[in-house]
């Protein structure tokens, strides 16, 4: 190793070294420790007790919560992501065409995305309210129909948070736009040369050449979607009423280290959640491969 | 794009549409932090009220009146409860469906000193916007040093190292906040501060790499002219490359300042006296306690909205071509 070569050795792991420390205190030890609680039992309180697969193994057959919270989740996201995918991009086509005033439509697009989580969760609280509610109001007033019992009714519930997410697409529309702008121009020209129509034109240049922007927003969704608990909690006190039909995975995990004190437990179901978001992203990955394409292949 | 020649006015009607639907909430929002509590659930049959209205009195404090057309006071009620009202000098006994009570709009304010009042507000202020300079300051600091060193130092061993931070962002926070709160309450730190800004002086993994982009744009002759002038590491990443990057450090002050703002998980799991709560946190305790007290509940759900908003029209660019580079350049 030359002089130069143990120079920049030692100051880039003297520049990088607050994220060393920071990987080894915040991460690295966590992970360590959180496989061991997985093991264990363990209340904070008293040091953990090794009881090996048991908390896995009463996940799996002995707690239905668990199993409840795991298909609402994959309810929501089943819904949540797709819905949130084909809307933020219907949004940003829609603003692409070069319409006047297009960057008034964006900011109004985008602020409910920026609005804290915890005062948009109270506000669709009152806007879903079965009585007095806006959504419910505005459906007596043009339909004269009687609305859902929205958030408190078991079956509508979910439902409604889909609803609810679609409102704040405004980020991943902002992606879409971007990506739409890095569309080189001249394949539109192309098209319009071999006569294509619109249809043609978005089936054949615009979506393929929108693919891994899609992807991008498309693992982000699945992401967030998982591990979703701040709106919820809010929505229903952290309870996951009504009857558990919004008892998210992230809700049940949270309620088990921090209302019961079952920090184990909940350990367990932290690693299957990463097991399952790691398969989903790797699976999206690799299948990616056939669908999405990169410029200039 | 494709549809640039056909009809615009088609595009304009769909986004109008949907920009209203957008909207709504907000309006409402702020429609019902305005309103006096008799005003906020609407009569059986009565559709849902925009502007709020408060009922309209004479010089002598007694309410007009509409009865078949009309006008009239209310004077008081009879012993079989109906009201009295003096119509045109004649006085007429009506049962609250048989006349209206005529309305002005009316802003009732009183919402917002009482969502105050309810809440420690400005001890709660001063909580949230300490937590997030604070986490603005040792994000900023921490991650742009980490990120210098993975952009302009050509060390062995970086690029694997900078592919375990971008993996560390894939970890679900499930996993690391139970032996987090193990840790900080062994060390007394839970019900303090601490668990919520001490982590960011460490370098955070999304705006290293958010950084780390940029810096990579810069171009090198500037640091070997400077290495010439005898400018060591650190000074080329202080004169040099921080002041070229402002804008890249912006994004970053802005995400960060932006997310603690409205951080909710973090402060629930590691606050625990009233007094330390921040505004996320206080406005959801309020909620839960006061569950149809809706009109202080949406002025404080405007007031910590509103802050958002106008940063957000201050600061449109900055935030426009934040989230492209970190939606894209990956």
């Amino acid at each position: 190793m030359s002089r130069a070569d143990r120079r920049h050795l030692r100051n880039g792991l003297l520049f990088a070294s607050p994220y060393i420390v920071g990987f080894l205190v915040f991460v690295l030890y966590p992970i360590v420790a959180s496989l061991y609680y997985s093991l264990c039992q363990f209340n904070v309180i008293n040091p953990p007790v090794w009881v090996g697969l048991e908390n896995f193994q009463t996940l799996f057959t002995e707690d239905p919560l668990f199993w409840k919270a795991l298909y609402n989740t994959l309810f929501f996201t089943a819904f949540s992501v797709p819905l949130s995918l084909v809307f933020s991009l219907s949004l940003a086509i829609l603003l692409n065409q070069k319409v006047r005033g297009m960057a008034g439509y964006r900011t109004v697009f985008f602020l409910p995305s920026i609005v804290p989580i915890v005062a948009s969760a109270v506000l669709w609280l009152w806007v879903l309210n079965p009585e007095s509610g806006l959504i419910n109001g505005m459906l007596r007033q043009f339909l004269g129909v009687d609305g859902p019992g929205w958030i408190a009714d078991e079956h509508w519930a979910k439902p409604s948070l889909v609803l609810m997410s679609l409102w704040s697409v405004g980020g991943a529309m902002v992606i879409f736009l971007a990506g739409l702008a890095d569309v080189p121009q001249v394949l539109y020209e192309v098209a319009d040369i071999d006569g294509a129509g619109r249809w043609i034109k978005f089936r054949h240049v615009t979506l393929p050449m929108l693919t891994p922007t899609i992807l991008f927003n498309l693992i982000m969704g699945l992401i967030n979607a998982f591990q979703y608990f701040t709106q919820v909690y809010v929505m229903t006190g952290g309870k996951g009423g009504p009857v558990d039909s919004t008892m998210f995975y992230a809700l049940y995990l949270y309620r088990n280290s921090f209302y019961y004190l079952r920090m184990g437990y909940a350990s367990a179901m932290a690693w299957l959640l990463f097991v399952v978001i790691l398969a989903a992203t790797l699976l999206l990955l690799v299948t990616s491969k056939r669908w999405v394409h990169y410029h200039g292949e | 794009m494709a549809s640039r020649r056909h009809s615009p006015w088609r595009a304009h009607v769909v986004l109008v549409i949907t920009s209203l639907l957008f909207l709504a909430p907000f309006v409402w929002m702020l429609s019902t932090s305005l309103k006096h509590e008799s005003r906020i659930f609407p009569k059986p049959g009565k559709p849902p009220q925009w502007i709020p209205t408060t009922e309209r009195l004479d010089d002598q404090g007694r309410r007009l009146v509409m009865h078949q057309g009309r006008e009239g006071v209310e004077t008081g009620r009879d012993e079989r409860g109906r009201y009295l009202l003096d119509i045109e000098g004649e006085t007429i006994a009506a049962w609250p469906e048989d006349f209206e009570i005529r309305q002005k709009v009316g802003l009732h304010w009183r919402n917002y000193p009482d969502a105050f009042q309810r809440i420690d507000f400005f001890r709660n202020l001063r909580n949230t916007l300490f937590i997030c300079f604070t986490y603005v300051i040792g994000t900023v600091l921490s991650s742009s040093l980490v990120a210098y060193s993975f952009a302009r130092i050509p060390w062995r061993g970086r690029n694997a190292m900078f592919v375990l931070v971008l993996s560390t962002m894939m970890l679900p926070y499930q996993v690391t906040l139970i032996p987090l709160f193990a840790v900080y309450s062994k060390l007394g730190w839970v019900g303090t501060f601490k668990p919520l800004v001490i982590p960011a002086f460490f370098g955070v993994p999304f705006y290293i790499f958010l950084l780390r982009q940029f810096f990579l744009g810069v171009p090198e002759d500037l640091s070997a002219a400077a290495r010439i002038d005898g400018c060591n590491e650190f000074g080329i990443y202080w004169r040099i490359i921080l002041p070229l990057s402002k804008p890249a450090l912006a994004t970053t002050a802005l995400f960060t300042f932006l997310f603690e703002w409205g951080d909710f998980l973090y402060p629930l799991v590691f606050l625990q006296d009233e007094r330390q709560y921040t505004l996320a946190l206080a406005l959801q305790q309020f909620q839960s306690q006061h569950e149809s007290a809706w009109g202080p509940l949406m002025a404080m759900s405007t007031v910590i909205t509103i802050p958002i908003i106008i940063l957000f029209f201050f600061t449109q660019r900055t935030f426009i071509q934040g989230i492209t580079l970190t939606g894209l350049k990956g």
